[in-house]
């Protein structure tokens, strides 16, 4: 028994130790936000006098809510238009799988191993011709297509999990497929969608690659914003500091609210 | 009226052929069977008549309309999924009244309906609740309650009581038929539990591998099967059989010799039979006795006591025979027992596993479940 009982604290010792670790950088990004650009640069020391002044510097410079929407309508945007499309998709592999429905999952899932950069080139001539560069419906669009393979994915998996038997009875009750998908399979599994729409939302908050090459104002996102930081003024460690903050704030409360409902929902089945 | 046949219907999985070729007749009103071992097709016939499956040939007609083509909702028939198949995020009465909603029937009157299924269930006080909440033997009756509220034509049924327990499953027998009796619906059943067959028919349909053994009543299937499958798959404890000689036919029978060495004269159709040519005789454990003239004899090698009455399983030569026999003997395991059976109890088949046909119809051969109760019942003018 005691042998189990230090076992178990080493554990949590353990578990808290790479936890401080991995989390440090974020909690010193998140100080560093808060001293003056001298005290940034000075010895690491714990005790300082915050103050607002990189912020205060970073709202003045930017206009960060500009960004901040831009960022929650490519997210949510993308994420809604990616679940629009691949509901139907996955139920039909779901429900109506032919030989071929396995490789196609599979071959789906493969073109995430594709590295972005290597089709940049083909994609900007795109955007460039259709006007999309620097708009967000350009970047809708590219979000919606990225996260599309693992949303595909998901819901196959969440989907597999429902018996047949109910949506078979719905058809006999004179349920036609679309009533059959909005009455009973998306309230079935909604949790599995619902986190399946939050890791898409994330993914595309988070996403700095493609913002980075396809806008340049008008569509930029937050992710777009840090960078402007990082590169001119990249010794001022205060303000891009305290910008990093303000960029990863509102997906980090977000991801707190909803860390129930995603665990829920990548952990167990849909329907229990 | 409901009536629905089939015509040589097919059903192929890719290059597996399931169903092989299925002619059948169902009446109104009546109850039918489908029996047959694990994977004999059941569920895919079923589910052809349901049209949750496609049917690669031949034709299913319901009231003289082809309907191969006309979807599930469509057709008029209401299906009890074995697993019940509820909608786990609705109470019981929107379960009930799904498809009233689907076809947009006013929140009143799908009330109404609900109700009237339910009073007939004794589902009232269970109307609010989620399938979660309700017992075993609950979910099957809102099952068959969201059929109810339908008004099909047909119902389906596909092993509905397999996941009650032994008692429960009684219970549900017996709820089933009376529901049969109360609203005078067509209604197809699927079991491999010949006692649910046998108990619940009018008509019932063996199968195996796909295809049609035999189509009749109960009584009919018991005394009259007509090939080895059959008379072994109906019946319990199942039927025994002895391989047998043939010492002459006649127009009044087959006369035989048993292993034992005794002969008896079995009244079947059998003119024409080689003196010498072997056939397999049957007999139901319930129709052997304890006789001085030793037809069969053999020692007990186990004894089951169901109190009522009493199994014995005996080794008679190279063979094993059951005999089902009164619950009071008195006979202990390693008891030689010498038994005899009544001739007309007796089934011959031959090489190919058919039967020799009866001499003798039995009387309740063509009696089916309802139909003393049709015609024994006053009308109500009558008074
Ligand atoms: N979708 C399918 N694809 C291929 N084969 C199938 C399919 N569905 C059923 N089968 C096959 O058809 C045969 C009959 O199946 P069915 O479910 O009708 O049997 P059953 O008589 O209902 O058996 P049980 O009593 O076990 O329910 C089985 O051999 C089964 O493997
Ligand atoms: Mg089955």
């Amino acid at each position: 028994m005691t042998m189990l009982a230090s076992k178990r604290l080493w554990l949590a010792v353990l578990a808290w130790g790479i936890t401080l670790v991995m989390f440090f950088p974020i909690f010193w990004m998140f100080l560093t936000g808060f001293k003056t650009e001298a005290a940034a640069v000075a010895t690491p020391s714990l005790f300082f006098s915050p103050t607002l002044e990189s912020y205060m510097a970073v709202l003045e410079r930017t206009d960060y809510l500009k960004f901040a929407i831009n960022s929650v309508i490519m997210a949510f945007g993308s994420t809604a238009l990616a679940l629009l499309i691949a509901v139907p998709c996955a139920y039909s592999m779901a429900f109506l799988p032919t030989p071929r429905t396995k490789g196609t999952l599979l071959w789906m899932l493969s073109t995430k191993m594709l590295p972005p950069v290597g089709v940049l080139m083909p994609i900007y001539l795109i955007f460039r011709d259709t006007g999309l560069l620097d708009s967000q419906l350009g970047l809708v669009i590219v979000y919606t297509l990225m996260n599309l393979p693992i949303v595909v994915w998901m819901l196959y998996t969440f989907f597999k999990d429902l018996p047949k038997d109910i949506l078979e009875a719905g058809r006999m009750d004179g349920a036609g497929t679309s009533q059959e998908i909005i009455y009973l399979l998306l309230p079935l599994t909604l949790p599995g969608i619902a986190s399946t729409g939050l890791l898409a939302i994330i993914l595309s908050w988070n996403e700095a690659f493609w913002s980075l090459n396809l806008t340049s104002y008008d569509a930029a996102p937050l992710t777009a914003f840090i960078a402007s930081f990082s590169s001119p003024e990249g010794l001022f460690w205060a303000k891009l500091s305290a910008a990093s903050t303000m960029a990863i704030a509102p997906i980090l409360v977000f991801g707190w609210l909803s860390q129930k409902q995603l665990v829920r929902g990548l952990t167990f089945g849909a329907v229990k | 009226m409901a009536t629905l046949q089939l015509k040589q219907v097919v059903k192929e999985f890719g290059d597996a052929r399931v169903i092989k070729g299925v002619d059948l007749e169902v009446h109104d009103r009546e109850f039918v069977v489908f029996v047959g071992p694990s994977g004999c097709g059941k569920s895919t016939l079923l589910r052809m008549i349901a049209g949750l499956e496609s049917t690669s040939s031949g034709d299913i007609v319901i009231d003289g309309e082809r309907i191969n083509e006309v979807a599930p909702a469509d057709r008029g028939l209401a299906m009890v999924f074995q697993s019940y198949a509820l909608y786990p995020h609705m109470t019981v009465e929107d379960n009930m009244g799904f498809s009233l909603r689907l076809a947009g029937v006013a929140k009143a009157q799908r009330r109404e309906k609900v109700l009237a299924a339910a009073r007939i269930l004794q589902l009232e006080p269970l109307l609010d609740r989620k399938p979660k909440a309700l017992s075993g033997g609950q979910r099957q009756r809102v099952a068959i309650g969201r059929a109810i509220v339908r008004n099909p034509s047909i119902f389906l049924f596909d092993e509905p009581l397999s996941n009650l327990d032994a008692a429960l499953r009684v219970k549900m027998r017996i709820e089933l038929a009376r529901l049969h009796d109360e609203l005078d619906a067509t209604m197809i059943y699927v079991t491999h539990d010949q006692i649910e067959a046998m108990t619940m028919a009018d008509k019932i349909v063996v199968l195996q591998n796909g295809l049609v053994e035999q189509v009749g009543s109960p009584m009919e299937l018991y005394h009259h099967p007509r090939n080895l499958f059959v008379a072994g798959f109906i019946g319990s404890p199942k039927m025994n059989f002895l391989e047998v000689r043939v010492i002459g036919a006649g127009p009044d029978g087959v006369t035989i010799e048993l292993p034992s060495g005794a002969t008896c004269e079995v009244p079947v159709a059998g003119e024409g039979l080689a003196a010498g040519s072997t056939l397999t005789l049957g007999i139901r454990p319930e129709h052997l006795y304890e006789s001085e003239q030793a037809v069969v004899e053999g020692e007990i090698v186990v004894i089951e006591r169901l109190g009522g009455e009493t199994c014995l399983y005996l080794q008679a030569g190279d063979d094993s025979m059951t005999v089902v026999t009164d619950g009071d003997v008195a006979h202990r395991v390693h008891d030689k027992v010498s038994l005899a059976f009544e001739p007309r109890r007796a089934h011959l088949f031959d090489a190919e596993g058919d039967a020799l046909p009866s001499l003798h119809r039995h009387p309740l051969a063509a009696m089916k479940r309802g139909e003393n109760r049709a015609s024994s019942s006053p009308t109500p003018d009558d008074q």
